[in-house]
Formats: C-alpha cells, structure tokens, sequence
C-alpha cells in the first residue's frame, strides 16, 4: 500500500506543478463572476443560471483535469523512460496503475473541493442560503464519476498510441454517455435490425455516468437524493472502477514496454 | 540591386492602405452582419436565431424547474408552457397527467436512473418566475424578430412579478424592432388594462393591433389568426365594460370570423343584443 501511495504522491505533486488546474479554476472564476454581475431586468435576486454556469464549468473543468492528467501518466513514464527504474525499486505493475489512479483520482478530488467551494461562495452571496449537504451529494457523485472516467482513461492510455488519441477518444465517449446515455434505448427503439440490438446492448452494459449528474438539483433547489441510492450509485462507480483498473492493469501486465 | 527591408515594408503598409480605402465601402454590402446593431448580430449572423430558440426554450426548462422533456423524449415539439401560460391558458390536471413525458420506468437502468433526475412537474410561483427572464433577455438580444420572447417575458413581468414598468419597457423595445406586431400590440394593450387599468391607451393600441393584422398578407393572416382573436374578444370586451353594447358586438362578430369556438361567442352577441333591445340606460363603468 505504501507504494501505491508513493506512487500516487508523485501524481498530486505534478498536478499541482502543471499549470492546468490554475488556468481553468481562474477561467470558471472570471465566467461565474462575469456573469454573476450582469444585472437583468435591474433584478438582484436572480441567481439560477449563474449556478447554471458555474456547475457546467465546473462538470467541463474537473473531466478536462482528469482526462488530460490521466491520459498523460503512463505514455510520460514509458517516454521518459523512468518507468524501468520505478519498476525496478521493486513496484509491481499492478502497484503503479494502482497508485497512478489514486494519485489521479484524489488530484481530481482536490480541485474538485476548491471548485465547489468557489460555488457555495459564489451562490451564497447572492441566495443567502447554504445546502451543504446537497453540494456535498453533488460534489461526491462528481468524484465517483470521475473515479470511472480515471479507471477509463488509464485503460485507454495503454492501448492507445498517444496521450492527444486517448484524450480525444476518452472525450467523445464520456460525452457521449453524458449526453445520450439514458436515452439510448428510446433511440434503439427507433432503429431497424441488427443496430437495434447493438445499441441495446450497449444501452445495458455501459457505465451509466449521467447518474452521478446532480446539477439540476442544486441549481433549481431539489430536495436531497436519498442516501439509499447514493450508496447504491457509489458501489456501482466501484464495480466500473475496478473493472476498468482490472482490464488497465491486465493490458499493462503483457506491454512490451520497450518499444 | 538591394532594397532596404524597411522600404519595403512601408510600400506594403501603404498599398494596404490604399487598399482598404478602396475596398471598405464595397465590403460593407459583402455582409449582413456588419449592419447588426448588436454585438450577437456582429458575431454569430443569422445563426444567432437557433441560440435565441435554445435560450427561449431554456426559459421554459427554467419554469419547469428542470422537469423537461429532451429531444429524444414524446411531447418534446409540444408548445412550450410559458406561451401558454402567457395567453391566460390554466393547466388542469388532466393537462399534468398527460404532460408525463417519463411515464412507467423502461428498465431497471431507468428506474434506477430517476433517483438522480427531476420527475415532478412544478412550476416557478412566489416570484421564483424571475429566474426565467435571463434567458428571455438573451433571446431578445440574440433574435430581437423573435415575438414571443417580448410578450411572454412582459407578462411575466407584469403578472407574476407585478413589475409593470419593466413590462412596458421590455414591449416597447420589441415593438421598435417589430413594428407591425399585433401580437406585441395585443400584450401592451393588457398590460394598460389589466396593469395600468388605462382603459383608453388599451383601446387605442388593441386597435392598432387590429389595423396592423388586416394589413397582413391572407397567409400570414390564416396562420395568425389567434391574435385577431384575442385583439378583438378584449375590445369587445372593454367595450361593454364602458356600455357600448353595439361596438362590442362588432368587435365579437369580428372574433367570431376566426374563433376556434364562434358558438360561445355568438352566445355573449346574444346577451348584449338583449341589453341594447332592451334599451338599458348606457351607465359607462369608470375608465380611470
């Protein structure tokens, strides 16, 4: 374990190092603030589509961090070479991809407590009230989504010839599933044979990400999603977790790593 | 022969220019964008109008506090509620049932799934009306031909915010950028009767609504007709308000040549031809 946490160390170090959080924290800021301060029909009190705004920020912000740093840690360790003397300490390659998505994963974490933190600051002022408890389901459905997207993308990262490929294919797939996830089956309904069922089965047996997306209950001010089907959405993000970790370390395992 | 760098820069920058001189006045009628006098006209062009649909339509997202139907869902190209509600159009309950767009769960994915969705059908009330006028004003600003979005937002303003001025404002520039609106003409109109309880400046801008209708082309009238309507039943209406039984026959018998139910207005032609063959003494109710 404490080579998973060493190796996961050097994870958070270089996220912080890297400019990419900084760059798109201060991006969200300036847009929230940008258009927090417009004034509408000379009404204060309006405050829905500035969360609107913040939250989508935020939802494109934290999948940019963790797809992009994601994306990059094996292909770096391989091209750098630093790979063989990290394997050599001894680190198993099971430890490393283990330690390269909690590493990831609690990067994406961090900047994900600074974002929602700027949101309960930015919408507190103008609302005056503090759902914490809502922020807080919101904000740990995100991290479980995020933890599948991770898994995904170290995955696709092994595979893939680049970082820039696993990205942009990692980006389309997530979207996707964001986008169309829940009504794939009402489109395959719609299809002739055989595509039908294909998209049926894909409808079944893909990760569900559009779950864990709680926007709409923070901006329009729901009540809270049960906690029973909270836990429920967070052992479903740990099964998609390791079986992605599962399939990324088994693809690590047979790599030739010199090539 | 050598040539410095510097003059050759200068001859560049001189025929540049020369150039635009040249070509700035014809440039001008290349595009339709430069004469937008706003900053989306300047930016998007003519594509501004499918961003005003999508903000009109996020209006609506908005009154139903998310509660929505997406493209791929049934009702999806149904009219949007805050146009109905807009035309004094009360949901029932048989409306509610039947706006189900969710209906039973498909799966277990489904079922599950609408835990971290919204499934109830709410509308915005206590003043939460205003979280929608954001996107109005972008659509306005983005399509400023798009009618809806002025008399829609107007009676927000005036009906469930109690923001007349704003109302009239927000009417007034819709109809400096669509000056032959009806429509726009109709809602001003109750914004003075209903809001301002000025009885004359209604009747007088309902009427220019009215003009402004019979000067359609007969294809813009068949596919408008609602507003004649609506122009014509509120002038009866106001009509019989100040005991003008006889006028406000006309104005039914007008309403009655495009109503979807002329039988329930040829029943209020009845009452009043009672009352005006009955000779009731004209007792005008007060105007001011």
């Amino acid at each position: 374990m404490n080579k998973i946490i060493a190796v996961a160390g050097v994870v958070i170090k270089e996220l912080y190092r890297r400019k990419d959080f900084y760059v798109l924290f201060v991006l969200t800021a300036l847009l929230t603030v940008a258009a927090g301060s417009v004034n509408f029909f000379h009404d204060e009190k309006i405050v829905r589509y500035v969360k609107d705004i913040c939250l989508l920020l935020i939802w494109v912000s934290a999948l940019v961090i963790a797809i992009v740093t994601t994306a990059r840690q094996i292909p770096a360790e391989r091209e750098a070479r630093t790979i063989f003397p990290l394997l050599a300490k001894p680190v198993s390659r099971a430890q490393v991809v283990a330690g390269k998505f909690l590493g990831c994963w609690l990067a994406t974490g961090v900047a994900l407590v600074v974002f929602y933190f700027f949101f309960a600051i930015i919408t507190g002022s103008h609302e005056h009230i503090w759902p914490w408890l809502m922020y807080l389901q919101a904000a740990w459905l995100q991290w479980c989504m995020l933890a599948i997207v991770i898994g995904l993308v170290l995955l696709g990262s092994i595979y893939f010839a680049a970082p820039s490929s696993t990205s942009t294919i990692s980006f389309i797939v997530i979207v996707g599933i964001l986008g169309i996830g829940s009504h794939l089956k009402v489109v395959a309904l719609q299809q002739p044979e055989p595509m039908q069922f294909i998209l049926t089965v894909i409808y079944f047996v893909m990760p569900h990400l559009e779950w864990f997306d709680l926007r709409d209950f923070v901006v329009y001010d729901q009540t809270l999603v049960s906690w029973a089907a909270l836990t429920l959405a967070t052992g479903y993000a740990a099964v998609w977790t390791g079986v992605f970790l599962l399939l990324a370390w088994f693809g690590f395992s047979r790599k030739n790593l010199t090539t | 022969m050598k040539v410095s760098p510097l003059l050759v820069l200068a001859a560049l920058l001189a025929l540049a220019f020369a150039l635009a001189t040249g070509l700035a006045s014809r440039a001008e009628g290349w595009s339709a964008r430069t004469k937008s006098d706003n900053v989306f006209g300047m930016m998007f062009g003519d594509g501004r109008k499918l961003f005003a649909n999508h903000f009109f339509t996020m209006a609506d997202v908005y009154f139903h506090s998310g509660y929505y139907p997406s493209v791929f869902d049934k009702h999806a190209e149904e009219q949007k509620e805050i146009i109905s509600a807009s035309h004094g159009r009360k949901e029932t309950e048989e409306d509610e049932k039947s706006e189900d767009f969710l209906g039973k769960p498909k799966d277990w994915i489904d079922a599950f799934g609408r835990h971290f969705r919204i499934t109830q059908h709410t509308h915005l009330e206590n003043n939460s009306e205003r979280e929608i006028l954001p996107w109005l004003r972008l659509a306005a600003d983005l399509d400023p031909q798009k009618i809806e979005t002025y008399t829609v937002g107007a009676f927000f303003l005036r009906d469930h915010m109690g923001r007349t001025q704003e109302a009239e404002a927000f009417l007034r520039e819709g109809l400096r950028n669509n000056p032959d609106s009806s429509e726009i003409l109709f809602e001003l109109g109750r914004l003075y009767h209903d809001g301002l309880h000025d009885n004359v400046r209604a009747r007088n801008v309902w009427e220019l609504g009215v003009k402004k209708f019979l000067a359609r082309s007969e294809a813009e009238k068949k596919d408008e007709k609602l507003v004649l309507d609506e122009l014509a039943v509120s002038l009866a209406r106001l009509e019989d308000e100040a005991g003008n039984y006889g006028q406000a026959i006309n104005w039914f018998q007008l309403a009655q040549k495009v109503s979807p139910a002329p039988d329930a207005l040829q029943r209020q032609i009845d009452e009043l031809q009672k009352k005006l063959d009955a000779g009731l003494p004209l007792v005008p109710k007060k105007l001011f």
